[in-house]
């Protein structure tokens, strides 16, 4: 494949854009209507908070972990902010930097366990999963819905781009969680030590790098996002629910490997992550135009492409390390007999 | 930044003086001096368990010696960790070159130092401030590319460089050499020239003879855990290098026959393994081979010289690229150990730990899985049955545990590898590749396994003995094949099977 | 005396003993505290009771342990296993239709839901040990995707059914006194008991669970069992499927097993199961199963809201994990040998 000797590091990248493209193209062709500038940004109101919670997932999956509780922490973030706001009746500001804080040390626990105790991370974050989905239900098991004024102003507040055309605010929201993520990644230290060691820990320990607080931190930082997703959700669903943001974990997860950043971690592109979403959400929209499939099929297509997309991956990293131990072999006598 | 301290030459940059380590169970170091001077190459060498690791953990902070003092231009200096070690000057290349593949070039150069303006790290200045110093190693590339996509050779050059910008005043560098070719070699080389130039020091941890005394000024050898000396390149030749790393006095040897096996009667036309051409790019050059039945065969040759890498790829673990195998006289594809274990060929690998012993399972289960992985899922041994052969072995090996129940991780190392012994014996293969069977094991056990294989063969096995010990080597060997720096170089048998023809070969000198 | 002392080491040291144990405390804190606990009553010749209720609820999660316990053996995990369950539960009620005759007959509806079942594990397994995926991710896919297509499978509605054969597995077999899914454990645990013991299965999983290279080494086909450890669990879900929705005479596509794979990892973890893979013991895992649902009655008893049982179980995980991580250990032992060095030290200066 010519591409793979192109040797860019954007090759993946523009493989993404162009499959966007490629489905909108198809959309517009198939559907009335569907070509305009609204259809387009409805795809960033409906996924503003997939967008956000894709962007945390994307450092972590880059740092070499997962985390699989972005959806039980966006329910437990809806279902505590409507709980707080509705019965409690807190003020809603507050309501939402508590929000922050709650995701922030949710993944604060989980990268300290992940860390120091060295335990698994899908197994802690399976647990975050489950303690997140029960605490939701201790909350309510019924829905709550938001009432609150400033909350529902958000939420019905459009922001006029061009004509008639709109986004809401949870977009920009997820636009400024992107930015500054895209910032974190390339322009800080901590952005940096994240991608080293994701490419090879062992290195980066040896290099001097703080490893250890910064793995803790990357896990803060999702963390924060997930919170920040549930925000957005909760201005997006106006309700706390138990059933709220059901397996969001594998849309976060399906975008960012879309958007080119490998299980395996090193490499990744937030800018990618949200073309990955972005592919995910005309994906539901082509079935919504289509009429007569049921929004189930967007989830099962969704897996689908997350599979095609882990499996060429392998055989792309299968075919690299066969490519370089002819290169880089390791003088395996030395290693197994250094005392 | 990158000051250079220009010392003046033969003054003494490092000392480590009577540097003791212990780790349970093993004495790695045992009062070891170590001297390093302004603008010189100075190598580091040693077989296996020598303690070269060790030293250099030492020196990096990795590891606390237990013992002794470290003195840096005179002044004593205590070395806490790598990060430390690099604040010091003191920079090491690892074999590895510990680096991340999936950052630029530049940023791999700088990365942990990066200068930051209005709160963002200045991508430009990276970029310019690695071009520099690549250029200085007459090294132009695109530093925006990931350090993944060039070679080894110039990972380690970014490696170098990097070492540099950290003012180092010592250079370390691991086994740079294991992965690089002979052009890129002397690229090294013409670098490591230079900068000794400069008033650098450089350590030179290496196996590879030739390349010792193509760039080094000084050597300094250790033999386990001890300190055999500190010789001038110029005056110490090839052979009395070997001599001393090995342990043999050269002088005394000579042709002195005792210990070596008498010839066997070996039937001619009982080939059973035939090699030609085999090789794995990376780790061993194509060669030929042929061992018959009742063999004792010696792969001889420094650490690292490619009979671990041999073994390999004779059984399966890393695929050939090239070449052909021969069993029986029928062409044969070993792609994988089970391919190599279906045609009867059995290994016990050089290290135990991780390819050996299925540390949670019981001696019994070790013993019998070879021989049940043969048979499949389906066809199980009845308990009744493993407890037979368990016990057989365990009585034939005298093998010392507390019965067939033990968890094999509780045995001591000499027993473990008799399980492993027995595992593969169980298989009743044709051919029994043995790496480093006796290391780390005491006299007694030694003696034991040594007799046990030469038993073996008389009966009809074909083996393959790795070893790094001449005396175990030529007792048990009828044959011998010599390789150094990865390429097969000769054979030896019959009267030519003496520690001195040996260590000249090895040599190059024979 | 000291006979006895050497007897009860030993008795602690066997594997099942801690299990048991707690199996015990837990029962007995139930019978002291739970009124009529013990309770049996015979009605049109079945047997009733809470520990009747107890066994036959249990039964399902007792069958998906047995699955879990091989996966995470080989250092693997399946959380898909509730979406499994839920397919299979749509397939069978779909096929069978609302009424009391079966549209399609019966043996083959529940043929087919296992065979599905089945398969969807050989596709974990595909992913795991041929692609070399996560199992995390590997069986996050199926675990999502999973429930949409039961959704697709029942239209999206709730369907039921009538058939009263298909009653029979979650409730009696006319004639037997002791519920139906009693016998479907045993069957399944003497079914798996057999492989794992009676061939070398059990001991190549363990052997590629403690280490997979020498395994690998030593000639055993180490994909082809983390495969096989993938499709059992699969079809453990489907028998467990079948059971589920066979107790509500419906297919639930959302609630189906919803969250389940929590109790099969927590049952595995209880049973004293290494999750990191190694050593098995299926009775282990059995026994945990059992302890779970024991807690679960005896929470429900004690007026506790279900919704709480999710917090707990994560919490409980996390617990036994910490007992098993070896930094944790250390952590311990290193306030522990703070503590006697002070005292040491104390008592030295006194001196």
């Amino acid at each position: 494949m010519k591409k793979l000797q192109l040797r860019s590091k954007y090759t993946s990248l523009y493989i993404t854009i162009a499959l966007f493209f490629l489905l909108f193209a198809v959309g517009s062709v198939k559907y009335k209507g569907f070509f305009s500038l609204q259809t387009f940004l409805n795809l960033f109101i409906d996924n503003s908070f997939t967008i956000v919670a894709a962007t945390g997932m994307t450092l972590v999956l880059i740092i070499g972990g997962i985390d699989i509780s972005v959806g039980s922490v966006i329910a437990l973030t809806c279902m505590l902010s409507a709980y707080l706001l509705e019965i409690k009746n807190f003020n809603p500001v507050l309501v939402m930097i508590l929000m922050v804080l709650m995701g922030a040390a949710f993944g604060l626990v989980q990268g300290c366990l992940i860390h120091f105790f060295k335990l698994q991370p899908f197994i802690v974050t399976l647990s975050g999963l489950f303690f997140a989905r029960g605490m939701t239900a201790v909350i309510s098991t019924d829905t709550i819905n938001i009432k609150n004024k400033l909350y529902s102003d958000i939420a019905n507040y459009r922001i006029y781009i061009i004509g008639k055309s709109f986004i809401s605010i949870g977009v920009v929201i997820a636009l400024i969680v992107m930015l500054m993520a895209i910032y974190i990644a390339h322009f800080t230290k901590f952005g940096r030590t994240v991608y080293a060691i994701g490419g090879n820990e062992q290195s980066a320990i040896l290099m001097g790098l703080p490893v250890g607080r910064t793995k803790v931190l990357v896990y803060t930082f999702s963390g924060t996002c997930y919170g920040i997703a549930g925000i957005v959700f909760s201005f997006y669903m106006l309700s706390g629910y138990t059933l709220h943001a059901q397996g969001a974990e594998m849309d976060a997860i399906a975008s960012a490997v879309i958007g080119g950043t490998p299980l395996t971690g090193g490499t990744g592109y937030i800018f990618g992550t949200l073309f990955g979403v972005l592919i995910q959400g005309i994906i539901q929209t082509l079935i919504m135009f289509q009429g007569t499939l049921s929004s189930w099929w967007t989830r099962i297509a969704v897996a689908f492409i997350l599979c095609l997309f882990i499996v060429i991956q392998r055989l792309l990293t299968i075919r690299r390390e066969i490519r370089n131990t002819s290169k880089t072999a390791v003088d395996r006598g030395i290693k197994a007999s250094s005392v | 930044m990158g000051e250079k301290s220009y010392m003046a030459k033969n003054d003494i940059i490092l000392e480590m003086r009577g540097i003791c380590k212990t780790f349970p169970g093993v004495r790695a170091l045992a009062s070891v001096d170590f001297k390093l001077r302004a603008g010189e190459v100075h190598a580091l060498m040693g077989e296996n368990g020598a303690g070269k690791s060790t030293l250099i953990k030492v020196l990096t902070g990795v590891e606390k010696p237990d013992d002794g003092e470290i003195f840096l231009n005179g002044r004593p200096i205590v070395v806490k960790s790598p990060l430390h070690a690099q604040e010091l000057g003191i920079s090491t290349v690892y074999q590895e070159v510990n680096l991340c593949p999936n950052l630029s070039v530049a940023e791999n150069f700088i990365i942990g130092r990066e200068p930051i303006r209005f709160g963002k790290i200045n991508w430009k200045e990276i970029n310019k401030r690695a071009e520099q110093a690549l250029s200085r190693l007459d090294l132009n590339i695109d530093v925006t590319q990931p350090l993944g996509n060039y070679s080894v050779a110039i990972q380690q050059m970014v490696a170098i460089a990097r070492a540099l910008d950290l003012s180092a005043k010592v250079l370390i560098l691991d086994e740079p050499t294991s992965s690089l070719d002979k052009n890129e070699a002397e690229k090294l080389f013409t670098v490591m020239r230079r900068l000794k130039s400069e008033g650098l020091g450089i350590i030179f941890v290496t196996h590879f003879l030739d390349q010792v005394y193509a760039v080094s000024d000084r050597i300094t050898v250790l033999r386990n855990g001890e300190l055999v000396g500190e010789y001038e390149v110029a005056s110490l030749p090839k052979v009395q290098l070997v001599a001393k790393m090995i342990g043999k006095d050269l002088d005394v040897l000579s042709s002195f026959k005792k210990g070596r096996r008498a010839a066997p009667d070996i039937d001619q036309d009982s080939t059973f393994i035939s090699i030609k051409g085999l090789g794995h790019a990376g780790t061993i050059n194509p060669f030929d081979l042929e061992i018959k039945k009742g063999e004792v065969l010696g792969l001889a040759g420094l650490l690292g010289s490619g009979r671990t890498e041999t073994a390999r790829v004779i059984f399966g673990i890393d695929k050939a690229d090239s070449g052909e195998i021969w069993i029986q006289g029928k062409k044969m594809s070993l792609s994988s150990p089970r391919d190599a274990i279906k045609n009867g060929i059995a290994l016990c690998p050089e290290d135990r730990k991780k390819e050996g012993i299925i540390g949670d399972l019981t001696v019994r289960e070790n013993i019998i899985l070879a021989l049940q992985a043969k048979k499949g899922i389906a066809k199980y041994l009845s308990r009744k049955e493993q407890e037979r052969i368990a016990d057989r072995y365990i009585e034939l090996l005298n093998i010392k545990t507390a019965g067939t129940e033990q968890l094999v991780k509780n045995l001591s190392g000499g027993n473990q590898q008799k399980v492993i012994l027995a595992r593969w014996l169980v298989t009743e293969p044709d051919l029994l590749i043995l790496d480093e069977p006796t290391r780390g094991i005491d006299i007694g056990t030694k003696t034991e396994i040594q007799k046990l294989i030469i038993e073996l063969a008389e009966k009809g096995l074909a083996v393959m003995f790795i070893s790094s010990e001449m005396d175990e080597s030529l007792r048990c060997c009828t044959r011998m094949a010599v390789f150094r720096d990865r390429v097969k170089i000769g054979e030896l048998s019959g009267d030519e099977l003496t520690d001195s023809t040996i260590m000249k070969t090895i040599a190059g000198e024979a | 005396m000291s006979e006895l002392k050497d007897k009860l080491k030993r008795l602690m040291k066997m594997r099942l003993f801690w299990p048991i144990v707690t199996l015990l405390a837990v029962l007995i804190f139930d019978t002291i505290f739970i009124k009529g606990f013990l309770a049996i009553e015979i009605k049109n010749g079945n047997l009733y009771g809470r520990l009747i209720d107890i066994i036959n609820r249990a039964s399902s999660l007792m069958i998906l342990a047995v699955g879990m316990t091989l996966v995470i053996a080989t250092g693997g995990i399946d959380i898909s296993v509730g979406s499994t369950v839920a397919i299979s539960g749509a397939i069978v009620v779909q096929l069978l239709g609302a009424g009391e005759t079966a549209n399609t007959p019966f043996y083959v509806c529940i043929i087919l839901a296992l065979l599905v079942s089945v398969i969807l594990g050989a596709w974990n397994g595909f992913l795991v040990a041929k692609i070399g995926v996560q199992p995390v991710v590997a069986t996050l896919i199926l675990m999502v995707a999973g429930r949409g297509i039961a959704q697709l499978i029942t239209n999206g509605q709730i369907p039921t059914t009538q058939h009263k054969p298909f009653s029979y597995i979650a409730g009696f077999l006319p004639g037997l006194p002791l519920p139906f899914s009693i016998f479907i454990v045993v069957a399944v645990l003497i079914i798996i008991g057999l492989i794992v013991k009676k061939t070398a299965f059990g001991l190549f999983v363990e052997s590629v669970g403690v280490n997979a290279t020498a395994s690998r080494f030593t000639g055993i086909a180490v994909q082809r069992v983390i495969f096989l450890t993938y499709a059992i669990s699969g079809l453990c879900a489907g028998i467990a499927g079948l059971m589920i929705s066979s107790m509500i005479k419906a297919a639930d596509s959302n609630n189906a097993g919803y969250l389940i794979e929590m109790d099969a990892i927590l049952a595995v973890a209880i049973g004293g199961n290494s999750t990191s893979g190694g050593r098995f013991s299926i009775a282990a895992s059995v026994i945990g199963a059992s302890i779970i649902q024991c807690l679960t009655t005896t929470l429900y008893a004690l007026g506790v809201s279900p919704e709480v049982l999710p917090v707990v179980k994560a919490l409980v995980v996390v617990a036994i994990c910490l007992m098993q991580s070896e930094a944790f250990h250390h952590m311990i032992s290193g306030i522990f040998s703070r503590k006697r060095r002070l005292q040491h030290e104390k008592v030295a200066v006194e001196i």
